[in-house]
């Protein structure tokens, strides 16, 4: 289930602009670690590149180690494919299929796996990932229209639901909550810290009390100036980041005394 | 879209909104153009109407064939209506994968030129297309139609005798799926291009493989805008006129035998082979003829409609 992450002399690149240097760090398994930084810093470009997403955009490329379980993930035998059906993701937008019901939704993620699924494990498949995201009691009646019908917050739930649906071994959610209201907020904190008992969390906020209130370690990305790369500068359990941080550009940083 | 609302409901009409002036000039010109294309569409409309009737009312032995209206022009809406429907269902298929290999296969260069390529068929005249069918493509479809009568023969559509020259219904249709091939994948990869790398991305991020990102995000996506490219194809297809007068060699009626040489001509390239010797009630006929095609090609469109509009809600478009 939950796995760690090993994280060594990583360095991501969109064609020849090096974006983040040098990322080594340890991601540990059952917990919630938070990145936060300022903006461009690279935060969302080390996420995606811990699921091999970031490859996807056309010239982006990486150099380094990522090894997920002693199992190197830019290893030459390894499928980008696989290890994103074990490191699931939720996007800064909420992006539910706009053509497929909400139930098809959070079942899309099942069809690929290509089992073949019977209805009814299907149903209970999709009944349990809602009420994991606290989508369930709201959606339950309309399970056959459209996802994008849904307000943000209910999308991005929806998403939620759509990620955990497929059991991935780590969760990446890139600043889940900065479309949605304090309410729903706080349901995906709630629901984060439920989830953390099954799943690696990874989060990227820009929202600092939310990285005190429900990460363990938290990661500070800052970069020193425009064109340069972005740095891991600090990585440290929460309570000391907020309290006692090793770094001065941390501490500035949180307390808003940045730039 | 007929309904151009051009004033936001006011209560009663007694108070109206501040409008910008530049607001009421766009208004005023889009709609302008929209009540323009109703005009036309209603004048050629009338014209057809008004110059059909004469063959309407026609005693039955002064059409051309001596057996009324109606057994002469619906051969031809069937042969019309088989060699389009023979295109679409060639082109369509064809046409989307062209558009998913330049979108999502094909390295960016060849992809370019590919594109090109394609954009190219379209600007190649009609007649020039009947030239190659007749000269090119026909003569080496005969053997091919010779193996479908032996091995296929058994299926009414390829029951032949097959036709030594090739100028069979199913040239003729091949002709105009390569017609119609350019307007369905150009529109076709225009809607692909415009699925968002969101959606996109979700797939991916689910663990889909390109081709399972294809089903998943791209193609739906796209649906109503294949849809549309493929009712203009077909458009195209029912209207086209010179390839098929010189493609398709005609004799016969009805008959849903693809490869023989007895074959029902289509509206279109019936009236561009007839008009030049006809006169008085011949020529309404012609038209009359050309009305039924007015009336199909205007099913077809609603039909089109009809279809996109049938999940509407799914289409992404909010
Ligand atoms: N698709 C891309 N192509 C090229 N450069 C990119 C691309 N996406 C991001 N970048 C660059 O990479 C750097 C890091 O961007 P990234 O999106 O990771 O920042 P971020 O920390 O997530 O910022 P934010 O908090 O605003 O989301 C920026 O300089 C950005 O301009
Ligand atoms: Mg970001």
């Amino acid at each position: 289930m939950a796995k760690r992450i090993d994280v060594s002399d990583l360095h991501i690149y969109y064609g020849n602009f090096l974006a983040v240097e040098n990322v080594n760090v340890s991601i540990e398994p059952r917990s919630i670690t938070a990145l936060i930084g300022p903006s461009g810093c690279g935060k969302s470009t080390f996420l995606r590149s811990l699921n091999r997403m970031h490859e996807v955009i056309p010239g982006a490329r990486v150099e380094g180690k990522v090894v997920m379980d002693g199992v190197d993930l830019y290893g030459s035998d390894v499928d980008p494919v696989d290890v994103r059906r074990q490191i699931g993701m939720v996007f800064q937008r909420p992006n539910p299929f706009p053509t497929m019901s909400i139930y098809e939704n959070v079942a899309a993620g099942l069809r690929l796996n290509a089992k073949r699924m019977k209805k009814s494990d299907l149903d209970d498949l999709v009944e349990r990932s809602l009420k994991g995201a606290n989508l369930w009691t709201e959606v339950k009646d309309r399970l056959d229209r459209p996802g994008a019908g849904l307000s943000g917050g209910q999308q991005q739930r929806l998403c939620i639901a759509r990620a955990i649906a497929v059991e991935p071994d780590v969760l990446l959610m890139d600043e889940p909550c900065s479309a949605l209201d304090p309410i729903s907020t706080l349901a995906i904190e709630d629901l984060m810290t439920e989830l953390k008992e099954r799943f690696t969390i990874v989060i990227v906020t820009h929202n600092m009390q939310q990285a005190a209130r429900v990460s363990e370690q938290t990661g500070f990305f800052n970069l020193n100036g425009v064109g340069q790369p972005g740095r891991l500068i600090e990585f440290n359990p929460t309570e000391k980041i907020f309290s006692n941080p090793d770094q001065k550009a941390t501490e500035d940083y949180i307390s808003g005394r940045f730039g | 879209m007929s309904s151009t609302r051009t004033t936001p409901p006011s209560p009663a009409g007694t108070r109206r909104s501040v409008r910008r002036p530049g607001d009421r000039v766009f208004a005023g010109t889009a709609k302008g153009a929209g009540i323009l294309i109703l005009v036309i569409l209603a004048g050629v409309a009338a014209f057809l109407v008004v110059e059909a009737v004469p063959a309407l009312t026609a005693p039955a032995e002064d059409i051309p064939g001596e057996s009324g209206l109606a057994s002469y022009v619906a051969p031809l809406v069937f042969g019309t209506l088989l060699a389009a429907v023979i295109a679409l269902l060639v082109a369509t298929p064809l046409a989307v994968a062209i558009a998913l290999f330049i979108g999502y296969y094909a390295p960016r260069r060849m992809a370019q030129g590919l594109g090109y390529l394609v954009d190219l068929l379209a600007a190649i005249p009609s007649i020039v297309y009947g030239f190659w069918g007749i000269f090119w493509l026909a003569p080496k479809l005969v053997p091919f139609y010779e193996w479908l009568e032996r091995n296929l023969g058994f299926i009414p559509l390829f029951a032949g005798p097959a036709s030594t020259t090739g100028r069979t219904m199913l040239t003729a249709g091949l002709v105009l799926a390569v017609m119609i091939l350019p307007i369905v994948s150009a529109i076709s990869r225009e809607v692909f291009l415009q699925v968002p790398s969101l959606h996109r991305e979700a797939a991916l991020a689910l663990g889909a493989t390109r081709w399972e990102m294809i089903r998943m995000a791209v193609l739906p996506y796209g649906r109503s805008g294949v849809i549309g490219g493929a009712m203009l194809g077909l458009g195209r297809a029912l209207g086209e006129t010179m390839a098929v007068a010189i493609v398709l060699s005609v004799s016969g009626g009805i008959t849903f035998n693809l490869i023989s040489s007895g074959n029902p001509s289509t509206i279109a390239a019936n009236i561009a082979l007839e008009f030049p010797e006809s006169s008085g009630i011949d020529i309404n006929t012609l038209i009359a003829s050309g009305l039924a095609l007015f009336v199909i090609t205007l099913a077809v469109n609603m039909l089109a409609r009809a279809i996109v509009n049938r999940r509407a809600d799914f289409s992404g478009a909010n």
